[in-house]
């Protein structure tokens, strides 16, 4: 059986892991380990080495974004760390698993991203809707307080760590980093132009590094058992395991740990324990509503930052979303864009305009009122997306699920229009 | 200077600057939404795409938003990519999904950034067949009308009203395809620019609503550049006539004075020239009589001796002038208030003498730390409160150059500054609109403000003398000792030349630029003109010396107790009065000669910043004539022979003559059109009087010509009448007429400074104060000045007098109830007044809303007394 | 006026962050916990709390979805409608919900029982088609179980 670190000491019945219990399996050993003499970049250094890319979405490579912020004692303080909780791409349900069953892997996590850019504050921006989680974050914050490992001088070193939870109150662009430390400074969650870098002018104008939980959660990982030991976990360059998981009808829908660069079918087949009875696979989206959709022939693909490429997509999240035989891939789209238009910010024309017009154009599909040169607009929509054509990365991401879907189920949108009406329902 | 490439040709560029900003300079068609000159790149609409290439092997290149991409040396773009053009045809089409296209009824038609960039990229079919979002609109109060379904949400009105002029009471609001762009609920905008919303806004969503009520499109009215008449900042406008009425003001772009940005007193005040209470026609004794007939009186007044003249500091220069040389010098009087006056040659001789530099609005934008002493500067020169905000943006400027984030990022430089300002203290009787971001303020009356500031002057300089201990000096002397450009401004708002001392104290200890603000268009101008007070003329005709006097667009009730009025007019056999309105002192003439507005003159004032500026006639004359004109009495024909007599009678104001070209000036042969070429029905317009065409009246004081007709070429800055370009209807067409864009008109900015400081040594006022707190049962009465109603000409302008308070007297917490009904008895005078409570107030200190009538004309700060009415 | 207790939540939130303003979405989230909706008065009590204007408060409490301002039902339903819940059979449960409680999304019984909305992906997509109800997570739904999921909800 392959290593599973960041799932390992987790119940089956779902309870939390307390702190007892996490100190009793090497928890809170490797922030002891740092404080007790390993520079700040060194820390750094142990994560780049770990080739630790980040689980949010993008794949960057932490240990390169926390070199990005100044160290040192003229730095103006404070020093935010910020742990992304916001969780809110549709079909991704991988960080709450680790936040409700493990919260304190998460919190020494955070301590060492903090220590390691000097760290004076550190946040966990958590969506509203995830109470379980905040409860037990909240009772793991309170009880790591109460033995002085957050605070003031903690574990009786020098080094000084606040950590609060944030819980918001809603909105996909909380997720996106930047709209995040708008919303988190109180204000409107669009989203912000660079420069400043956050790891500059972050949070209340502060130098600031913006993690995912489950990236966070690798941390202690690497510091306790070393990069090289990390690098051995995964199945291709990119470190580390990887939380996978697959949602739609397949037999066995869920999340499981396994190593970086798994191959698709894989994870589909062996894991979820392939396709219900009765229905057949079309396609899917490897991680998240913002990813291409890849099918058959591309299953043989590893799920790493890169291997997806070659299909067109990218591991994103990392966790799936099945389109089988019975389902409209038009209704499936039309569902991702109406999710991608009522979360627009609203700040960029293509953004918000582009999604209201594929919205209703795919709505008027599925209801017989589709009209030939519809496909084209919405293959022109999904171009006015293109990373770069937009002040972030929102509407890019609703661009790939359109732009595939267009590609390898054009049939099924031409029928819409032909036959005026949905051929599936 | 770099090069850039654009569509394979090499350009020179500023590489401190963005590409659409340098596009547009070099005349570039590039469309654009949500940036501003004014207020920099947030890279929203993404209407500004141009291809990038890395190099000149780069075949592919990527689309960039050229608003948000540095015009770096080496650049390589393409506006005419097929692929840039098609984003931009894409933009324009997603912003246009919403769009109710009802440009037939809508004001901004003919005038409209959306549509000129609607034809600009292309866009002329409607291929979206599903519901538009809907709304609801917003009484916004006088001013602005709103009209939600036109918006495309490019977020320029919030940026304009919240991040640059500070208002709070308007937002963005909701999300994704409908964000509502408004207020919380239904009222008035509370913000003192929020007129500037209608020309910030590329689309009908807020326009002009005093324009709605005589509505006219922008190519059927006839302009002329003028300068606003409601306070000293000298603000350049545009002002549009049709059939007789003034219909609007807008602003016209001086890249030292106003700026993009006009006040709301500015742009709104403008109604009164059609007021009911205009003056239209000659009265003796109340029975009209022919312009002929009233010259004539006055020429018999004249010659019959013993007459005066007196002036106003809302009067034009030659006007002023002519009156002087009517009367002789030895017979002139400024109008102004002996004490007034008194401030106002303080201010002009600290000035002169320097060293002190007066700055110019842009100039004050740039100061790095800001006194403010005694004056509420929103109220009494609201364009220069705005300038201020931008001053203390100058700590976040810093601190975006030290990350190198360029300045025009205008996101960047907010997320990386934060809040961070820099300082600005205010030292005001009253709370200020500059208290919300001001790093200290001071409250107390003016003489403990003088008090204060002389300390703060000591505390920079030792030198300069002492006047007690105030802790919080120390602080402020830091910071303006820390500053690289420090700034006072003060004036003579509230009513002491110790306050007036004390800032030009503080500015010479540490070399600060000083801006005195005074009260009216044409203060400095009638204090240049020199004559004698207000009181000197009255004691004058107390003595019996005084056969006529000659009263030049000036209403005394406002300038003095009304008792002291009442008698200088008993004492005075023959009162001629000159004005344009039916003011209390016209109501009182013998002969009432009627007088052109600045609307339907030409003339020139002299800001509070020392400019002479000109302003044109935008109506044809029609009886109503420039007061110069008639009481030259014949001795010139046009206004350069009155500015060519000017230098041998007051040499101090020779250079007026320079402040825009004579109307010998031609561009190619021809004349400057106040028309636009498109202007309709000029041949129908009078057809239910006469089917001939009219004769275009003539204009001998300007180069500019009552008709469309008129030179190709762009006229220069003095001579500008509206803003116009082939493509460019909108104001936007502004960027046109820079040299380049956001930077000075071209051939320089209109207007010449007449005031430079000539010292270079200081030289300390002493300080004499005045004692404080009253005695006995006294209370000390200081003015609080309203934008809205301290200033005498926008009273009569209905939208504004909406606004305009009741009168009241405000005191702090200890004596009276909210609302109570006291009597105060100031001046010889007594007033019913209910009570409002400005907790700042000290004890037995009241204050009056200056200017508001009955109150108008009270010497303030006074002793008086209140009392409580049983 | 904001209670004792909603100002004692507020500055406790309020501590965390160097600004005041910062603390804006936790005060809307707490003043809604204890009046269930945030009205034009409670805006205006925060306002003036927090030293800000109704219109500053307005443009961030339109923005998030969770921030009502309009009055809700005792509890509120939120019905996942986002991908893995639609491919797992959203639209009957939307649709025996919608019978079961007379009402459509963005409406409230007329009892003042429920208010029916819809959310983003609530994170369980394994668990499809979910809802929350008082923040409570409901999974596996079908139309023929949400009758009893929905009964404790008095
Ligand atoms: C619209 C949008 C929503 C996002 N939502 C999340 C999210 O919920 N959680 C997350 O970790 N990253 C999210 N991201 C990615 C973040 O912007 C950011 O890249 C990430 O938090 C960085 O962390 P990492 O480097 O550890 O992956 C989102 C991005 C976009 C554009
Ligand atoms: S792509 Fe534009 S409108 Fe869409 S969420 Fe990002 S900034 Fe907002
Ligand atoms: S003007 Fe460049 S994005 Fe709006």
């Amino acid at each position: 059986m392959t290593d599973t670190p960041l799932t390992k000491n987790m119940h089956a019945d779902g309870s939390p892991v307390d702190l007892a219990e996490y100190e009793a399996s090497g928890g809170y050993q490797a922030i002891r380990k740092v404080l007790g003499g390993i520079e700040p970049k060194q820390v750094t250094g142990m994560v780049k080495d770990a080739v630790l890319r980040g689980r949010g979405g993008a794949g960057f490579p932490t240990g390169t974004k926390w070199s990005f912020v100044p160290l040192g004692p003229e730095v103006p303080n404070p020093t935010y760390l910020v742990c992304n909780a916001d969780e809110m791409e549709p079909g991704t349900f991988k960080d709450r698993l680790l936040m409700e069953r493990d919260p304190h892997q998460l919190i020494e996590g955070m301590m060492l991203a903090s220590y390691a850019i000097e760290a004076d504050v550190a946040f966990i921006f958590l969506r509203n809707e995830y109470r379980l989680c905040a409860e037990r974050l909240a009772r793991a914050l309170s009880d790591a307080c109460a033995k002085q490992y957050l605070g003031k001088k903690i574990f009786g070193s020098d080094y000084s760590l606040e950590m609060h939870l944030h819980v918001s109150a809603g909105r996909y662009m909380c997720g996106e980093e930047s709209g995040l430390l708008n919303a988190l400074e109180g204000k409107r969650a669009n989203p912000r132009l660079k420069p400043p870098y956050p790891t500059t002018a972050g949070l209340f104008g502060k130098p600031t590094v913006v993690n995912n939980v489950e990236t966070l959660a690798c941390v202690p990982h690497i510091v306790n058992r070393g990069a090289e030991w990390f690098r051995g976990l995964s199945r291709t360059r990119d470190g580390g395991t990887k939380l996978f998981g697959v949602s739609g009808k397949v037999k066995r829908p869920g999340l499981w740990e396994a190593p970086m660069g798994t191959l698709v079918r894989e994870i589909l087949e062996d894991y979820a324990g392939g396709m219900r009875d009765g229905v057949k696979f079309r396609g899917l989206l490897p991680g998240g509503a913002s990813t291409d959709f890849i099918v058959e022939s591309d299953l043989d693909l590893p799920m790493d930052f890169g291997g997806l490429a070659k299909a067109g997509s990218r591991m994103g999240t990392g966790t799936m979303i099945i389109l089988d035989d019975g389902t409209c891939p038009v209704g499936m789209v039309r569902n991702l864009m109406q999710f991608f238009s009522r979360e627009s910010c609203g700040w960029c024309t293509p953004c918000w305009s582009g999604l209201q017009w594929a919205e209703r154009l795919l709505g008027a599909m599925e209801e017989g009122a589709g009209e030939p040169g519809d496909i084209e607009k919405l293959s022109e929509l999904a171009w006015m997306w293109a990373p770069g054509h937009t002040y972030c990365a929102l509407a890019p991401g609703a661009a790939e699920p359109l732009e595939s879907a267009l590609k390898h189920f054009r049939d099924d949108f031409e029928r819409h229009i032909r036959e005026k009406r949905c051929p599936y329902s | 200077m770099a090069t850039v490439y654009i569509d394979g040709k090499p350009y020179a560029v500023d590489a401190h600057q963005n590409l659409l900003d340098q596009c547009l300079s070099l005349g570039f068609n590039l469309p654009y939404f949500c940036w501003h000159p004014a207020l920099g790149s947030v890279g929203a609409c993404r209407q500004c795409a141009v291809k990038q290439f890395k190099d000149e092997h780069d075949t592919r290149g990527k689309i960039v938003m050229a608003c948000i991409t540095q015009a770096s040396d080496g650049a390589r773009i393409s506006i005419d990519d097929p692929e840039a053009v098609k984003f931009r045809a894409g933009v324009i089409e997603g912003l246009m999904l919403n769009h109710p296209h009802d440009c037939p009824v809508c004001d901004e038609g003919g005038e409209c950034h959306l549509q000129d960039m609607t034809v600009m990229t292309g866009h002329d079919y409607r291929r979206y067949r599903f519901e538009k979002r809907t709304f609801r609109n917003q009484d916004l109060g006088p001013f602005v009308n709103h009209e939600m379904n036109r918006c495309i949400q490019c977020y320029r009105c919030v940026r304009f009203y919240r991040n640059y002029a500070g208002g709070r009471d308007l937002n963005a609001l909701s999300i994704h395809q409908t964000v509502y762009f408004g207020r919380n609920q239904d009222g008035v905008l509370e913000n003192e620019f929020s007129g500037n919303l209608v020309e910030v806004c590329p689309t009908g969503v807020f326009t002009d609503k005093t324009l709605k009520r005589h509505y006219t499109r922008k190519w059927d009215l006839m302009y002329a550049p003028s300068i606003c008449v409601h306070c000293a900042t000298g603000c350049n406008v545009s002002a549009g006539e049709r059939y007789g009425t003034l219909r609007r003001i807008v602003n016209r772009f001086h890249h030292e004075v106003n700026g993009y940005f006009l006040c709301d007193r500015g742009r709104y005040g403008y109604e009164f020239v059609n007021s009911d209470k205009r003056v239209r026609e000659a009265r003796l004794n109340g029975n009209a009589i022919t312009a002929e007939a009233a010259r004539e009186h006055l020429r018999e007044a004249v010659e019959r001796g013993r007459a005066i003249g007196i002036g106003s500091p809302r009067a034009s220069l030659e006007s002023n002038f002519a009156l002087r040389t009517l009367a002789g010098p030895g017979h002139f009087f400024s109008g102004i208030a002996d004490r007034d006056q008194r401030l106002v040659a303080l201010i002009l001789d600290i000035l002169r003498r320097g060293p002190c530099r007066v700055p110019t609005l842009h100039e004050i934008e740039l100061c790095d730390a800001v006194v403010v002493l005694g004056e509420d500067v929103t109220n009494t020169a609201p364009r220069i409160a705005l300038s201020v905000r931008q001053a203390v943006r100058q700590r976040s400027f810093e601190m975006a150059e030290k990350l190198k984030i360029p300045l025009w990022l205008d996101d960047g430089v907010r997320d990386a500054g934060q809040d961070q300002r820099s300082p600005l203290f205010v030292a005001t009787i009253a709370s200020t609109h500059l208290d919300e971001i001001a790093s200290g303020v001071f409250r107390g009356v003016p003489d403990e403000i003088a008090r204060f500031g002389f300390a703060v002057a000591h505390a920079i300089d030792s030198a300069a003398p002492s006047s007690g201990d105030f802790p919080a000096a120390r602080g402020i002397a830091d910071a303006l000792k820390g500053a690289k450009r420090p700034l006072v401004v003060s004036g003579a708002s509230c009513g002491s030349e110790a306050v007036i001392q004390a800032a030009a104290n503080i500015a010479q200890a540490c070399g600060a630029a000083l801006y005195f603000i005074v009260p009216e268009c044409n203060t400095l101008g009638c204090a240049m003109v020199a004559g004698g007070s207000l009181d000197a003329a009255f004691r004058l005709a107390a003595e019996g010396n005084v056969d006529t006097a000659i009263v030049l667009e000036n209403d005394l009730y406002r300038r003095a107790p009304a008792p002291d009025v009442d008698a200088f007019i008993g004492n005075v056999p023959h009162l001629i009065v000159l004005d344009s309105l039916l003011t209390r002192t016209a109501e009182r003439a013998e002969l009432l000669v009627p007088a052109g507005t600045f609307a339907e003159s030409a003339g020139t004032f002299v800001s509070g910043e020392g400019r002479a500026q000109r302003f044109f006639e935008v109506f044809p004359p029609d009886g109503v004539r420039e007061s110069w004109r008639t009481l030259g009495m014949g001795r010139w024909s046009t206004l350069d022979e009155v500015l060519a007599d000017l230098p041998a009678e007051l040499p101090g104001l020779a250079r007026a003559r320079d402040a825009a070209p004579s109307a010998k000036f031609r561009i190619a042969g021809a004349k400057i059109a106040r028309e636009a070429h498109r202007s309709s029905g000029r041949t129908a317009m009078l057809a239910n009087i006469n089917v001939s065409e009219p004769k275009t009246p003539v204009d001998p004081d300007s180069p500019l010509s009552f008709s469309m007709e008129g030179a190709e070429k762009k006229p220069p800055g003095a001579l500008i009448p509206f803003f116009w370009s082939a493509g460019w209807n909108s104001i936007q067409a502004t960027n046109t007429y820079q040299r380049e864009v956001g930077g000075p008109l071209n051939g320089g900015d209109p207007g010449v400074r007449l005031i430079e400081s000539s010292a270079k040594e200081k030289s300390y006022f002493a300080g004499v104060f005045e004692e404080f707190p009253a005695e006995g049962g006294e209370w000390l009465i200081v003015p609080i000045h309203h934008i809205f109603g301290s200033d005498e000409l926008s009273l009569s302008a209905q939208a504004v007098a909406e606004l305009v308070p009741a009168p009241y007297v405000a005191v702090g917490r200890e004596s009276f109830a909210q609302n109570t009904m006291v009597r105060v008895e100031i001046a010889g005078q007594m007033f019913l007044l209910p009570v409002r409570i400005r907790s700042e107030l000290g004890a037995r200190v009241a204050a009056l809303p200056a200017g508001i009538p009955p109150l108008a004309g009270l010497p303030l700060p006074q002793r008086g007394t209140i009392e409580e009415v049983k | 006026m904001l209670s004792a207790e909603e100002i004692h939540e507020i500055e406790a939130e309020a501590q965390h962050y160097p600004t005041r303003e910062a603390v804006l979405i936790d005060a809307l989230r707490i003043v809604q916990s204890h009046r269930g909706w945030v009205s034009d008065d409670a805006l205006r009590d925060l306002a003036e709390f927090l030293h800000m204007t109704e219109a500053d408060l307005d443009g961030v409490a339109s923005f998030y979805n969770l921030i009502y301002r309009k009055p809700v039902g005792r509890h509120v339903i939120h019905l996942c409608d986002s991908i893995s819940c639609w491919i797992e059979g959203y639209a009957g449960v939307r649709r025996a919900l919608a019978a079961r409680l007379g009402v459509d999304f963005g409406e409230t019984t007329k009892d003042g029982r429920f208010t029916f909305l819809p959310i983003v992906c609530l994170g369980c997509c394994d668990r499809a088609p979910a809802m929350l109800v008082d923040g409570e997570l409901h999974v596996h739904l079908t139309p023929d179980n949400i009758a009893g999921a929905l009964e404790k909800y008095a």
